[in-house]
This record gives C-alpha cells, sequence and structure tokens, in this order.
C-alpha cells in the first residue's frame, strides 16, 4: 500500500495537477467575485434595463448545467468562432477558456449571496444616506456592499467551496488539473482504483476544509453585530 | 382567502404528482426500449440469458442510434454468445465506458465484454481476456486534403493541432512518445474532436485506428476525412470475462476461432469498418 501509494506520487506529476486546480480555483473566484458584485449592482439599480439584464443574465447562467457551459466555450468560442484568449499553446486556451466558463457560471451565485446580504442591511441606511445626498453609486459602494459583504462571507465560503470542486469540469476540455489526471491514472493503473480514487478525495479535502474554516473565521470577525 | 391558499397548495401537490407520475412513466418506456434495441442487435429466443458489454458511443464498433445498436464488437459479441450458448441465446445488451469495464465484470454485471478492450498487464491482474478478436493500432486522421505529416518521422518534431479523448492511452502517448512537441487537445469524447476536425482548429484526431475508421465510415462525416496509416502501437481488442474462468475463456477463443474461419469476421469488419483505408487481419489468439 505504502509502496504502490510512493510509486504513484513518482510516476504522475500528483501535486502538478492540483496546483492547475488551485489556480484554476484562484483566478476564478477573484473574476467571479467582480463580476458578481457587478451583477448585483445592476440588480438593484434604478436602471430598469440594467435591472432585466442582470435578472436575465442570472436565470440563463445558473440553470444551464456548468458542463454545457465549459464545453460550450471550446467548442463555440475557440474552435467555432476562433477565440483564442490571446494564447498560442492549446493547453493555455483551454486554461483560459475554462477560467472565463467558471467566472461566468459563479458569478451567478456571488451575485445572489450579496443581494441576500444586501437585503440585511436595515432601510433606513440608504434613505439616510441619500438624506445626506450621496447618489445611487455611493451608496451602493460606501453605505450598502461594505455591510453585504460582511454579512455574506459564510455563504460566500459555500460558493467558493463549490467552485473548487467545479473545477474538475475542466477536464472535459483538457485542462490539466486533479480530475484529468486521476483518469489518466485510473486508465494505466486499473488495479489500484480505490487507491487513486482515495488520493484525489483526499486532495480535495485538503483543498476545501481550510477554505471553510477561514472563511468562517473571517465570517465571524467581520460580521455586522446588530 | 384561506380556502384559495389551501387550493393553491393542493394544485402545486397534484402538479408535482403528475411529473413524478411522467416520469415513472418515462422510465419504463426507456426500459422497454432497452428490450427491442436488444432484440435488433443480436436476435435470439428464450435460451440462456447473457448480458454483455459494449461502448454505445463509436461509430463502426459499438454505437446505439435510435433504430438500435450497431458495430463491429456488436457483431462479434452476439456471434461468440450464439457460438457458445446455442442460437436460441437471449442476449441483454450493457454499456461500458472505459472506466467500468473492470467493474462491470468483476462486479458479475456483465458475462463478456466487447468494448475496445486493449489487453494490458494491469487489467489481465483482475479480470481475464480472451481473443484478442482485433488488432488495432493508434493512427492519425486528418482532413482529405491535409499533407503536411506524411510518415510516423514527422511527428516528432512536429507542432501539429491534435485531439483526442481526456486521460485515454493515445493521449498520453502523444504527449510522452509520438509527438512531445505537438499542441494537444483533450475532450471527453470524439464526437468534440469532430467538430474541431471540421472546422479547421486541430489537423488530426488521433486514437486506435479502429475507432477512426468508425468515424470516418460514419454517414455523417463520409468522404471528409482520411487515415494516415501509421502503426504507432499495438492495440489487441480482447474479450473481458471473470478473472479465473478458463472455461468460459476457452470456450470464447473457440467461438473466435470459429468466427475467423467461417468467414464471419471479415464479414463484420467489412460490413463496419471497411469503408475507410483501413485494413486488418484476423489476429492470432495469444491468451490462453
Amino acid at each position: 500500500m505504502i509502496e504502490e501509494l510512493a510509486t504513484l506520487f513518482e510516476e504522475y506529476r500528483i501535486l502538478g495537477a492540483f496546483w492547475v486546480t488551485v489556480q484554476l480555483t484562484v483566478l476564478s473566484a477573484i473574476g467571479s467575485l467582480i463580476w458578481g458584485t457587478v451583477l448585483v449592482a445592476m440588480r438593484v439599480s434604478p436602471v430598469p434595463v440594467m435591472r432585466w439584464f442582470g435578472t436575465a443574465y442570472i436565470n440563463v447562467v445558473r440553470n444551464t448545467p456548468l458542463t454545457v457551459i465549459i464545453v460550450a466555450t471550446s467548442l463555440g468560442l475557440w474552435q467555432t468562432m476562433g477565440v483564442t484568449m490571446g494564447a498560442e499553446r492549446f493547453d493555455t486556451i483551454g486554461f483560459r477558456l475554462a477560467v472565463l466558463g467558471f467566472i461566468a457560471y459563479t458569478a451567478c451565485f456571488v451575485c445572489e449571496s450579496l443581494r441576500s446580504g444586501i437585503n440585511t442591511v436595515q432601510v433606513g441606511q440608504s434613505e439616510a444616506a441619500r438624506a445626506l445626498g450621496l447618489g445611487f453609486a455611493q451608496v451602493l459602494g460606501h453605505i450598502v456592499l461594505p455591510q453585504a459583504f460582511r454579512s455574506v462571507i459564510g455563504p460566500l465560503a459555500s460558493v467558493m467551496i463549490a467552485l473548487t470542486k467545479n473545477t474538475t469540469i475542466a477536464a472535459a476540455i483538457g485542462v490539466g488539473e486533479a480530475a484529468l489526471l486521476m483518469k489518466e491514472m485510473i486508465e494505466n493503473e486499473a488495479d489500484l482504483l480505490f487507491l487513486i480514487t482515495g488520493i484525489f478525495a483526499l486532495g480535495f479535502v485538503c483543498l476545501t476544509l481550510p477554505t471553510g474554516l477561514i472563511l468562517g473565521w473571517i465570517s465571524n470577525r467581520v460580521a455586522v453585530k446588530r | 382567502m384561506r380556502i384559495g391558499r389551501v387550493l393553491r397548495a393542493g394544485a402545486v401537490v397534484a402538479a408535482t404528482g403528475l411529473i413524478l407520475a411522467g416520469c415513472g412513466g418515462g422510465d419504463g418506456g426507456a426500459g422497454g426500449d432497452e428490450a427491442q434495441v436488444a432484440a435488433d442487435a443480436c436476435p435470439g429466443g428464450g435460451g440462456k440469458t447473457v448480458t454483455i458489454g459494449t461502448k454505445y458511443d463509436q461509430p463502426g464498433l459499438g454505437l446505439k442510434t435510435p433504430d438500435g445498436l450497431d458495430g463491429f464488437d456488436v457483431a462479434v459479441g452476439c456471434y461468440i454468445a450464439k457460438d457458445i450458448w446455442g442460437e436460441d441465446v437471449n442476449v441483454k445488451w450493457r454499456e461500458a465506458p472505459s472506466e467500468e469495464r473492470e467493474n462491470l465484470i468483476k462486479n458479475g454485471d456483465v458475462d463478456l465484454v466487447t468494448a475496445t478492450y486493449t489487453i494490458d498487464a494491469e487489467r489481465d491482474k483482475i479480470v481475464d481476456f480472451a481473443g484478442p478478436y482485433l488488432m488495432a493500432h493508434q493512427d492519425l486522421m486528418v482532413r482529405k486534403d491535409y499533407n503536411e505529416i506524411k510518415t510516423e518521422a514527422d511527428l516528432k518534431d512536429s507542432d501539429l493541432k491534435l485531439c483526442s479523448v481526456t486521460g485515454s492511452t493515445s493521449a498520453q502517448n502523444v504527449k510522452q512518445d509520438f509527438a512531445p512537441q505537438a499542441n494537444l487537445v483533450e475532450y471527453g469524447g470524439y464526437s468534440e474532436c469532430m467538430t474541431g476536425l471540421q472546422s479547421g482548429a486541430v489537423d488530426a484526431v488521433t486514437t486506435d485506428n479502429s475507432i477512426l475508421a468508425g468515424f470516418a465510415s460514419d454517414p455523417r462525416y463520409q468522404g471528409m476525412f482520411k487515415l494516415l496509416g501509421f502503426n504507432l502501437s499495438d492495440e489487441p481488442y480482447g474479450v473481458g470475462l471473470k478473472e479465473g474462468d478458463t472455461e468460459l475463456r476457452n470456450k470464447v477463443n473457440e467461438a473466435i476461432k470459429h468466427m475467423i474461419e467461417d468467414g464471419s469476421w471479415q464479414e463484420f469488419f467489412d460490413a463496419h469498418l471497411g469503408e475507410s483505408n483501413f485494413q486488418a487481419d484476423p489476429p492470432k489468439i495469444t491468451e490462453k
């Protein structure tokens, strides 16, 4: 058992594959937080067209299976429409397209978490801000969103953990992350199926458990005391 | 007001019930469909029931369509079953994707597997093989008018745009041996690669020539692609069966011999894989 484990780690770049998973997760997390914030601003904005766009976007993208989105970025955007995201090599193109797909998808959940956070901010706050003469962008940026963010760190942790595990879908378009390596290993070492599955399950726990614990701790520290 | 609310709740419950009933009915229909397919692919009688695992997504080898299950692997499985258990054998088919084949055999869910199943040492530890019944080789398929790669040596330093299936042996071979410089994209299935090959986003698709030949002969792609005829690796396709069942293995080997001797092998080959510059001879049986 120990011996087999050692050979597996020697023959395959397991840590390298998990590093790609981490890169996918972190880049998609940053992107989806930004795009999700933009989306939530649209959804609560006083401009009807923006509200309409935000709602339509969320309902379409959130209800599309992630596999479809990821495969569509590759087959549709790249192979059919020729979008290469400024890269030459296929592996870089695939990686960037996957990040794009994850951002588009995860931003929906970030947006909806934030919107519930906005609902925790008392109406009086924005009324007071408006009475002071602040415009919509200032009310949202200085008063509402900071408080909303602080109250949704917990739910956002769930979204980020889901994102970490969702990155395995990038294997469908050939991004060399953990799930792709797992497929290769199972193809070659059919007799070690359970050991291989175990390694990858444990690997993901190592990534997601700290995420949950750290964000949970932050969530408690920054929570708005009311 | 209150009554309205109760009525609404009732409507929701009723709608849910209808949806569930609809789903249940759908499942039943699918089950019936399965039996229909089995009858079409391998007409038999009320004899012994045998379950055979095969691919459902590979044109020319094992492809499930609304008209039934068809392909070289399917024909071979059917012939073997009839040779061993008699003409009235009742063959049930089951989908056997690459990563599930060992478990399907080990758990006894299938009796035989004919599913582009390459005989190799790691797999031989947990299942037994009979055959091989077909010797495939890794090859490349390109568009008809593509001429940049002519020999295997051209591959070594080329930055060819290649497509293959995620994690497959062919994809790994390319990365490690034949064309380390190549630009490789991996997808979940060969159908996705076909999109790229048609649009020009990739130059070549690589995997076993039998699988490529199946795609090239498929009505959707007929006349568009050609095989380069390389022998990049040996992939002997065997019949998978339960570890230690020597009696069954000998019977399957006998059946494969009969199939080759009476011309059925050639007949199946011509019917399913023949239309695409792909040639193969019946292999020698090695798993004894």
